[in-house]
């Protein structure tokens, strides 16, 4: 081979090992987007997020999966959203799964909310048994902020079940889980599903409970 | 003539003369090392030592605290040996750089040195066995020293008994789930709680497992570390000794929020823990009889839950049990 040649060589594969590098480098820290909390003034903030029995799209369309409204209500992949320190911050979740029991039933209990309730359908709720009626689908828990909601399942009879491509729209069945929480200094803050929903991976925890943009994501509190 | 041309002692001669000897080399480095490590030792022990993790905060911290500041003022003398050694070679014993490769010394072999291998038989055999017998000694002062002991520890403190009912120790079964830890009290109903608070003084058993994969049960300030293993009882005990905040902390890798898997716990006054407790168990009362009967631990049904409320019954709210009575702990 040709001096030429060989430099040549040498600098393809030096661009190529370079454009790998970039390429893991990138696809490692990539977050989906984050979701601002809609203002309300008086330092109150609303936010809307669903959950769907199936994502439908690529890269995984068997998987369940929250999904997040933007501030110009459309529905966004993410389960990364951005709310005021020092506020009340109003939470609605639309949840279309059906349900099961928690893994562990301490959380059938709602924690960490204004007045420790979570509004059900429009009932305030305390306390939803996961191994009767229709069990829990999903839930929403905060540990670092002891905020811990469940969201009941829907009837698998349902008539009217969401089986689209995500997002669900809410003429489909589902309950409609209400809740306030009041947020503190600014931080980032864990938020996650407790119900094993993962299913056909170990325990229920593998694949969308362990994937950012899932079943678990980041509270942003910002000043 | 040629004699008084000739000096009286060849050059070379004369420096071999002035130099020291290896004995004079080995008492000077024997000298510097002896006052360093005298020097050194207390104020390891007795200066840094106080300072060193896991602090005080339990007997068993306190007793982890003392073993490491014993440890490292033992090792002293060894670090200081290496490096007094090290510098006398490097000031004493250096080549010139323009001695050629052929020329330069090598020391004398030990190789055979009868003397020389016994001692250090001797010296490494008695440091081990110290150290075995002393860490011995310490975990059974402290049953345990607050690690995991599986589900029948052999060093147990008073009042223990493996039957719940008849034990003397407050018992608190930490349980561990991807991703955050919750606590049992089985003396108060089987109350479960988000939070974790101890009453000082009061000897602990905690009683730790998993919901799934394997954590680690990590009271940093109490010197308590457990695994907490799916489908396993891991006993620790330890005794808090003052009032405290806890830093808790899951130390064994468990998914993708392993790292956000801490909480913190308390340590209170009797009157506060008694209140507390109380609260929680009213606060609560309806919660109770969903969760599953006490067990030392809980295995995974096939609908996803832990326990299946048509096989097992659900269990009384039972909150007459008389809260445990303070025992002193081992250490007091």
């Amino acid at each position: 081979m040709s001096r030429p040649a060989r430099a040549t060589a040498v600098a393809v594969a030096a661009v190529a090992v370079v454009a790998v590098a970039v390429g893991v480098f990138i696809y490692l820290i990539a977050y989906p987007p984050t979701v601002a909390a809609a203002s309300t003034g008086s330092g109150e903030a609303n936010i809307t997020l669903q959950t769907v029995p199936a994502y439908g799209l690529e890269p995984h369309p068997t998987w369940v999966s929250y999904m997040i409204k933007n501030q110009s209500g459309q529905w966004e992949h993410t389960t990364m959203f951005q709310v005021p320190a020092h506020s009340l911050v109003h939470f609605t979740i639309y949840q279309f799964d059906t349900g099961s029991p928690l893994r562990n039933p301490f959380m059938n209990e709602v924690s960490g909310t204004v007045g420790g309730v979570e509004i059900l359908n429009g009932q305030p709720t305390r306390i939803v048994d996961g191994a009767a009626g229709n069990g829990i689908g999903h839930s929403f828990a905060i540990p670092a902020m002891n905020v811990s909601v469940v969201l009941p399942g829907v009837d698998p009879n349902a008539k009217n079940p969401c089986s689209t491509p995500a997002p669900c729209s809410t003429s489909f069945d589902h309950n409609e889980v209400q809740f306030t929480i009041r947020t503190g200094a600014p931080g980032t803050f864990v938020w996650q599903c407790f119900v094993p929903c993962a299913l056909g991976y170990p325990l229920g925890f593998g694949g969308p409970m362990s994937t950012l943009g899932y079943m678990n994501g980041f509270m942003k509190v910002v000043a | 003539m040629s004699d008084e041309h000739a000096p009286a002692t060849p050059p070379a001669a004369a420096e071999t003369a002035s130099e020291p000897t290896d004995r004079q080399h080995l008492l000077r480095i024997g000298i510097i090392w002896i006052v360093l490590s005298l020097i050194a030792m207390p104020l390891v022990y007795f200066v840094w030592g106080p300072h060193f993790p896991p602090g005080n905060g339990s007997d068993q911290a306190a007793s982890q605290q003392h073993d490491n500041a014993v440890l490292a003022t033992i090792a002293v003398p060894v670090f200081l040996f290496i490096w007094v050694y090290l510098g006398y070679a490097l000031v004493n014993w250096r080549i010139r750089s323009d001695t050629p490769v052929s020329e330069l010394p090598d020391g004398p072999p030990v190789r055979g040195h009868i003397g020389f291998q016994t001692t250090w038989l001797i010296v490494t055999s008695l440091t081990v066995l110290s150290l075995f017998v002393y860490g011995t000694a310490e975990l059974v002062k402290t049953s345990g020293a607050g690690t995991g002991s599986g589900g029948a520890p052999i060093w147990t403190p008073a009042g223990y008994s493996s039957n719940l009912t008849k034990s003397k120790l407050l018992q608190v079964q930490v349980i561990g789930q991807q991703w955050r830890w919750t606590f049992r009290y089985p003396q108060y109903g089987g109350v479960e709680t988000s939070q974790l608070l101890l009453p000082v003084g009061q000897a602990v058993q905690f009683n730790v497992t998993s919901l799934d994969v394997i954590h680690s049960f990590w009271a940093i300030d109490l010197g308590v570390k457990a695994d907490a293993n799916p489908g396993n009882n891991n006993i620790a005990f330890v005794t808090p000794n003052r009032l405290q905040l806890i830093n808790i902390r899951c130390a064994e890798l468990c998914g993708i929020y392993h790292g956000s898997m801490a909480t913190n716990g308390q340590v209170v006054s009797h009157a506060d823990f008694d209140r507390w407790i109380v609260t929680q168990v009213v606060l609560h009362a309806r919660l109770i009889p969903q969760l599953p009967p006490y067990e030392d631990y809980y295995l995974p049904q096939t609908d996803g839950g832990y326990y299946d409320p048509g096989t097992n019954p659900l269990p009384p709210v039972d909150t007459g049990l008389a809260p445990p009575s303070p025992t002193p702990s081992s250490g007091q």
